[in-house]
């Protein structure tokens, strides 16, 4: 797991504008019943993108289509030009991280959590780049810490810094605070702000909250039953709504 | 008592039937007072129980003087049976029946075989078939009881086998925690007959063995053998049934399929 460095940082920022991810028409049924209906979107490297709408809009459910994690009906998705059924799933996903709506931390320590994802690559962690990573989550010395210790807010900030230690692409985050009392929800929202503004990450994040869409995005789309119904400037986007 | 009133064996054997389902009668009524109704199932089990064992007698009876390769046809038909009981809890699995099938029959196959060819189990028709029919039952019941309690660990742990899967693991690593669980779970029972042999229960066989005047220091060892072989080809079958399930329950493209409210048709669907 490498910061990127300043040389990365350049190319990321003459690449952005590039369209780094796009689908068309993307459908997903479930039981007989449309979830994702027919969106056609374009995200650029670096934009950061608020998905809204209201509860059971079925933004979730985009979002796991674009990391494969649920299989579409139909519909394309390209990243940076490649069909992304020809990426092997488990590369894909480490290139477009997700964060989910609760932590899900599987049993142990705030390292072994951490070390997990690159570990599946056989890639190794050191102690320095665990403290790194917990550092940029503001959880400094929490490595030797047991997952059951940690309050809910700790527990998603882990889960951030888990996903960041794959080196994602593309932070794909599916309601991140929606868990959490508002000072967590508040620390966390300033937290994922920094380290994507840091790190120019491209970013996907869903969320039924209109202000923090307003607050955290630069551009939204609005999905209602499935549908896109606006995708533009956020201001312009979620004002309209 | 009893013994006393009947002639003959036959009748002996039907008054002692009639006495026992009377009282599993009596347990069902009792269990309706309680509102537990497991009157249809069990009434129907016993039924089956009654009417299937003794089928399996007369078959035994006519298969006594057949050369040893007969008792294959018969031990494979009762795999197949098995397969189907121990697949039936667990229907939301994509193939589960397939997975069944090669894991009981692996495990009990391959224990039975090499158990005869070590002369462990005698090599005659009397003793194959009956040894060869109690490793399979054990086998089907710890590889349903593994695949039921894989099932609900999925089915309770969907949260965590997606975070794995969004960090880059595979099916495999997914849910290892979950296979770990399940073959457990499964073989508990087997673990506890073989802790509490000779203190909380002396075994069917080794009573008829000392009845029938074998030395009782040498029922006892055959007893444990017989359990030990029972344990060997449960955890066998259940070991090659969790292995070959774990990929079951995701698509091809690494998508968990097993989810609560999933319909089996799509999960089958997806994972062809």
């Amino acid at each position: 797991m490498k910061h990127k460095s300043e040389t990365e940082a350049v190319t990321m920022k003459q690449n952005q504008g590039f369209v780094y991810l796009r689908t068309e028409e993307l459908s997903w049924q479930r039981n007989g019943q449309q979830i994702v209906e027919e969106i056609s979107v374009e995200v650029s490297r670096g934009d950061i993108v608020a998905v809204a709408g209201p509860s059971g809009a079925g933004k979730s459910s985009f979002l796991r289509l674009l990391n494969r994690l649920t299989e579409p009906t139909s519909g394309k998705v390209y990243l940076e030009g490649q069909d992304y059924t020809e990426i092997a799933p488990q590369e894909l996903r480490r290139r477009l991280g997700m964060v989910m709506q609760l932590p899900y931390l599987f049993p142990g320590t705030v390292a072994e959590n951490i070390r997990f994802g690159p570990a599946q690559r056989g890639q190794q962690l050191g102690d320095s780049e665990i403290s790194e990573l917990l550092e940029r989550v503001s959880l400094g010395g929490y490595a030797a810490r047991d997952i059951s210790n940690l309050s809910v807010g700790e527990a998603q900030r882990v889960s951030l810094a888990r996903t960041l230690a794959n080196d994602p692409e593309v932070l794909l985050l599916d309601e991140p605070t929606s868990a959490l009392d508002r000072a967590a929800e508040q620390e966390v929202e300033e937290l994922i702000r920094e380290i994507i503004t840091a790190q120019q990450l491209t970013c996907l994040i869903v969320t039924h909250n209109m202000e923090q869409a307003r607050r955290m995005a630069e551009r939204a789309m609005l999905i209602r039953e499935g549908r896109l119904i606006a995708m533009g400037p956020a201001k312009e986007v979620l004002n309209a709504d | 008592m009893l013994t006393d009133l009947f002639a003959t064996d036959l009748q002996l054997g039907a008054a002692q039937a009639l006495i026992t389902v009377v009282l599993a009668l009596g347990v069902i009524l009792y269990a309706r007072r309680q509102n537990i109704h497991m009157a249809q199932e069990t009434g129907f089990a016993l039924l089956r129980g009654i009417v299937q064992v003794l089928a399996m007698g007369s078959v035994l009876f006519l298969l006594l003087d057949q050369p040893l390769w007969a008792a294959v046809p018969v031990l494979l038909a009762m795999q197949l049976a098995g397969s189907s009981i121990a697949a039936r809890r667990s229907k939301a699995i994509a193939r589960v029946w397939w997975v069944c099938f090669r894991g009981i029959g692996i495990g009990s196959g391959l224990l039975i075989v090499t158990m005869t060819i070590l002369g462990v189990i005698d090599w005659e028709m009397g003793a194959v078939i009956p040894v060869g029919s109690m490793i399979i039952a054990n086998a089907m019941n710890t590889v349903a009881l593994s695949l039921d309690r894989f099932q609900s660990e999925i089915e309770s742990h969907v949260g965590e086998i997606d975070a794995a899967l969004a960090l880059g693991a595979d099916p495999r690593t997914a849910v290892r925690p979950h296979v770990q669980a399940a073959t457990e779970a499964g073989l508990i029972p087997q673990l506890n007959s073989l802790r509490s042999l000779g203190i909380v229960w002396i075994p069917g066989l080794m009573t008829g063995m000392i009845l029938a005047g074998t030395d009782p220091i040498y029922a006892a060892l055959y007893q444990f053998v017989v359990l030990a072989m029972l344990f060997s080809g449960s955890g066998l079958s259940t070991l090659i049934s969790m292995f070959l399930v774990r990929t079951h329950v995701f698509s091809p493209a690494m998508q968990l399929i097993l989810r609560p409210g999933a319909e089996v048709e799509d999960a089958a669907q997806a994972a062809t």
